[in-house]
């Protein structure tokens, strides 16, 4: 602490320098937000007037970057399947793990310092190696085996399909889940457990019938992160499951789909008139958006009321 | 859990192809015309129902070599890597057919007074040795050059054909699409590019000599479809013989009929000449 | 926060916590499972085993028996099994194919000395090599076409120039907003500024790529008067929309954990806000800073969607006016058009591990460094 005693302030009543860096750094936050409200009020704007009824529910038949009859259902259908089925395989995993690491681990042992690095390594890994992965290892791999498996090596899952990509997700949102059960699951009052157990139940069902409840809003907000976080991924499927273009929605796993995001980069960049579609490719974006923003919005009230709650009983 | 089993359990007996049921995989080209196809023909035919989705050539042969797909469009000839996984997947080549014409033009602005190029000229372009438009007549300013995304068909055609498989100079600007060179060109008064004749949207299209000596031929439609006009491609699609039968034969009969390639030219593209169709 | 045991473990407690273990050990199997099954892709590569050159000498199909199987087996590229399995007749179509495929090298290839060349050596994949038709050594990515040329030096330079682009911009501004926000700004303005600046994550990065696109190239072009619309320039200030957040939070979260005494300290002392968050605790968190840095080049690093959209030629050119094609949209634009198993395949899964082993070591970095931060201020405190 001695650096900081001998340091001179000049204690004037005003001092024009930290003002000067104050204002700075405000700047730099309002320049942020003004980012933030430049790109969403530009996507409101132009896009709020091409959405329509009739937009959400078509399915293109002809050619989507034909602004009076396509229509992004089939887009909503294949991101809202995708995201629903990894939501079925990272839930479970994500929760025992979290259970784990917050209920079981010993705190100093090798192996929860390995498990904690490599959570947080899944969750820096860059989202077209999971593509990659995804090609690598389920479809080249497990879907080829699978096919010599069951289907006389017929390729039903050695190909792209819409399970390969849920799942490809799954392995890149672990991280999230895990995170926010284990932020909620510390945030139990041990004394909770303590009584649980004094009262002669076991370990399993203290977890099962007093933390986990009371862990339950953040696990669905872990969920409901990662299920957003997903919905706007695009680089992870280009070679997992997404198609360029399907006249029919996605009606098993086995089945590639359209997707909002993948759609959103066709529109820009593959179209024949780039103005004529620009006010399909705003609606695209928008709805997109809007699934992405209203599900963290839920997210970030789930929370909240968590901590409130929490604050409460501490 | 149960649940998951028996959706996978449901899904897996449903993928084994049903009668009557065809699917048409591959170049993002073609997409577009074999939807148009697909539509038709399931008016005509209400039992027969046909699944249309792209990706791109390679993505379509491995689906056709894992017989994933019945039919397997592609803007350009399979390669022989892909020709040899047939081979290794089904014991035999897959059939091709040609199914459309594609004429591509090289674009330039409006402003631009020059009216026609040789071939050996827009490939000398597009490499990079002709660096400004006098040495082809034009004013006395520098070329900028837009060029495709390598993974696209168009790119591969151009560089095999046109720039004789040499590499496109390093300036080119890579463009994501044909509307965006297009759109470039427009706004660029010294920018060339190239794509489908159909799509010059307000860009002025060069008439291309064979050779010096030969006449310059317009990017018409008429000149297309004779084989005059000098920069075209066919479209293709592969299937495997062993499926080349029934339905899946009907339709590829169809396509290249009279009849089917009456669609052609609404998605941008030309139809085959007579000599190449099915009746 | 662990449970003690309250009495004898039944079986059943036994094999749940057994299974909640075996379970908990996923996320380490996937990290093992991306490493090995992006690079088993790649190791044909690395051991040299993929050949692209253009002229190879055939074996014509009716001299099938004076070779060994072994020979043929390897000509054909095939594995052993695949080619014990194989019919005699399919592997004299595989050889037609092989000779038909040197029947069409156009005529120009056929003495050019680059087409005996490999170009999937690692020769050719790190240096410059002066090329057939060039007037000096050059690096040139041009992965299409009869000879192919996949020199990865060109990728690099270009993500580094887009990356440093974006943690230019992104590092001074998420910093600055996250000491305004942590040190400056009054309670209140801080429970609302914080989750607003985390919003920007939640914009999918497709959406801010299609907004660099349409909107930014055409405003900066009009600003800057560039020649090339699309260019690096707009692709790194997108891209640092993308690592804001990231940075921000991390470093806020670094100014925050910083102890109030030091700052109560600092004040008594008859220093400004600004000279106590500039003096004080910036220097103190600075390791934390430091990390966030790291982290957003992780991130910045490994983001595709972006820079795909904005600009992709693969220019061997340091100006942050040209165009640049990053390690990630290679991957993405050209996966789809490689052959499956072919050599362009490989090394695009080659691109796939260097570029998981660079974010493996960044993020290492970043999290040993907040660790460390984390138990010095502990100590401290």
């Amino acid at each position: 602490m001695s650096k900081v005693q001998s340091r001179h302030f000049r204690a004037e009543k005003f001092d024009f320098w930290s003002f000067f860096f104050s204002g700075l750094t405000g700047l730099a936050t309002l320049f942020i937000l003004g980012i933030l409200a430049t790109i969403l009020l530009n996507i409101i704007v132009n896009g709020w007037s091409a959405i329509s009824w009739h937009f959400v529910s078509t399915i293109p038949k002809k050619d989507f970057f034909d602004a009076n009859t396509t229509g992004v259902l089939p887009m909503i259908v294949g991101t809202s399947f995708r995201v629903i089925v990894m939501t079925i395989f990272v839930i479970p995993v994500g929760v025992i793990t979290a259970i784990y690491l917050t209920e079981y681990a010993p705190n100093t042992s090798i192996i929860t310092r390995i498990i904690r690095a490599a959570v947080n390594n899944l969750a820096g890994v860059p989202s077209i190696v999971f593509g990659l992965f995804g090609l690598g290892f389920f479809i080249n791999f497990a879907g080829k085996n699978l096919d010599l498996l069951l289907h006389n090596a017929n390729a039903v899952w050695g190909q792209p399909a819409l399970i390969w990509a849920s799942l490809t997700l799954a392995v890149m949102t672990l991280p999230v889940v895990i995170v926010a059960t284990e932020e909620s699951l510390k945030a139990i009052p041990p004394g909770l457990r303590e009584a649980s157990l004094a009262l002669g139940a076991t370990k399993l069902e203290t977890i099962l019938r007093i933390v986990l409840p009371q862990a339950l809003p953040g696990i669905m907000t872990g969920g409901i992160l990662a299920v957003s976080r997903a919905a706007g991924e695009v680089a992870p499927i280009l070679f997992t499951g997404v198609a360029y273009y399907m006249a029919s929605l996605p009606a098993h796993l086995s089945d590639q789909f359209m997707d909002l995001g993948y759609h959103v980069f066709v529109l820009s960049t593959q179209s024949p008139n780039i103005e004529q579609t620009r006010p399909i490719l705003y609606a695209t974006v928008l709805v997109l958006l809007l699934l992405t923003f209203a599900l963290n919005f839920v997210a970030i009230l789930i929370r909240a009321r968590v901590r409130k709650k929490l604050r409460a009983l501490g | 859990m149960k649940k998951i089993a028996t959706i996978l359990a449901a899904t897996a007996f449903a993928a084994s192809t049903l009668a009557g049921n065809i699917t048409v995989k591959g170049s993002d080209t073609l997409v577009i015309l074999a939807q148009k196809w697909a539509e038709v023909y399931m008016g005509q035919h209400p039992d027969v129902k046909i699944q249309v989705s792209g990706g791109g050539s390679g993505i379509g042969f491995a689906a056709l070599q894992s017989q994933t797909t019945d039919l397997c469009d592609a803007s350009r000839k399979a390669k022989p890597a892909e020709i040899a996984n047939c081979l290794k997947a089904f014991a035999a080549r897959p059939t091709e057919y040609k199914v459309a014409l594609d004429g591509l033009s090289v674009y330039v602005n409006p402003e631009n007074s020059l009216k026609e190029l040789t071939m050996a000229q827009v490939g000398d372009i597009f490499t990079g040795k002709i660096k400004n438009w006098k040495e082809v007549g034009g004013p006395d300013a520098p070329i900028t050059i837009y060029s495709r995304e390598n993974s696209s068909g168009t790119y591969e055609f151009f560089k095999e054909h046109v720039l004789k498989g040499k590499d496109f100079a390093a300036s080119a600007q890579t463009m994501p699409g044909t509307a965006a060179i297009v759109q470039a060109v427009l706004k660029d008064k010294n920018g060339i590019g190239y794509g489908g004749a159909a799509y010059g949207g307000g860009s002025k299209l060069l008439s291309i000599k064979k050779t010096d000596a030969s006449p310059a031929i317009e990017p018409t439609e008429a000149n297309v479809e004779s084989g005059t006009y000098p920069i075209w491609r066919h479209l293709y699609v592969y299937v495997n013989p062993a499926l080349d039968k029934g339905e899946v034969a009907a339709y590829l009969n169809w396509i290249r009929s009279d009849d089917g390639q009456k669609y052609v030219k609404d998605i941008g593209y030309y139809p085959l000449p007579k000599n190449l169709r099915s009746n | 926060m662990g449970i003690h045991r309250g009495h004898q473990a039944r079986p059943v407690e036994w094999l749940a916590e057994k299974f909640i273990f075996f379970v908990s050990l996923s996320a380490i199997l996937m990290v093992l499972l991306i490493f090995l099954f992006v690079a088993r892709e790649a190791l044909p590569v690395f051991f040299g085993q993929t050949n692209t050159a253009l002229v190879q000498k055939p074996i014509p199909p009716d001299e099938m028996d004076k070779h060994s199987p072994a020979e043929l087996q390897a000509y054909l590229e095939l594995t052993p099994d695949e080619f014990a399995k194989t019919e005699r007749k399919t592997l004299r179509a595989l050889m037609d194919v092989k000779l038909e495929a040197q029947d069409d090298i156009p005529e120009d290839f056929r003495n050019d000395p680059d087409a005996r060349i490999n170009t999937t050596e690692w020769k050719y994949l790190l240096q410059s090599h002066q090329w057939n038709g060039y007037d000096k050594p050059e690096y040139i990515w041009q992965p299409v076409g009869q000879i192919k040329k996949f020199n990865i030096i060109p990728l690099f330079v270009g993500t580094l120039k887009v990356t440093l682009i974006g943690l230019l911009f992104a590092v001074p501004l998420a910093v600055g907003a996250a000491i305004y926000v942590s040190q400056l700004a009054r309670p209140r303005l801080r429970e609302t500024l914080k989750p607003a600046i985390e919003l920007l994550s939640g914009i999918p990065s497709v959406v801010v790529g299609f907004f660099a696109l349409i909107v930014m190239a055409t405003v900066l072009q009009s600003l800057f008067h560039y020649q090339t619309r699309l260019n690096a320039f707009v692709a790194g200030l997108a891209l640092g929309f993308a690592v804001i957040p990231v940075i921000f939070s991390i470093a806020e979260d670094a100014l925050t954990s910083v102890p109030r005494t030091y700052t109560q300290a600092a004040l008594a002392l008859g220093a400004s806000r600004w000279q106590t968050a500039w003096q004080i605790v910036l220097p103190a968190a600075l390791p934390g800073v430091f990390a966030a840095t790291v982290l957003g080049f992780g991130r910045a690093i490994g983001e595709t969607m972006i820079v795909l959209m904005v600009c992709s030629a693969s220019v061997m050119s340091w100006s942050i006016f040209d165009s640049a094609r990053s390690i990630t949209t290679t991957i993405a634009a050209e996966m789809a058009e490689a052959v499956n198993g072919g050599p362009h395949y490989r090394i695009l899964f080659l691109l796939g591990a260097l570029l998981f082993g660079a974010t493996f070591v960044s993020n290492m970095i970043g999290d040993f460094v907040i660790h460390r931060f984390k138990q010095k201020l502990e100590g401290k405190r």
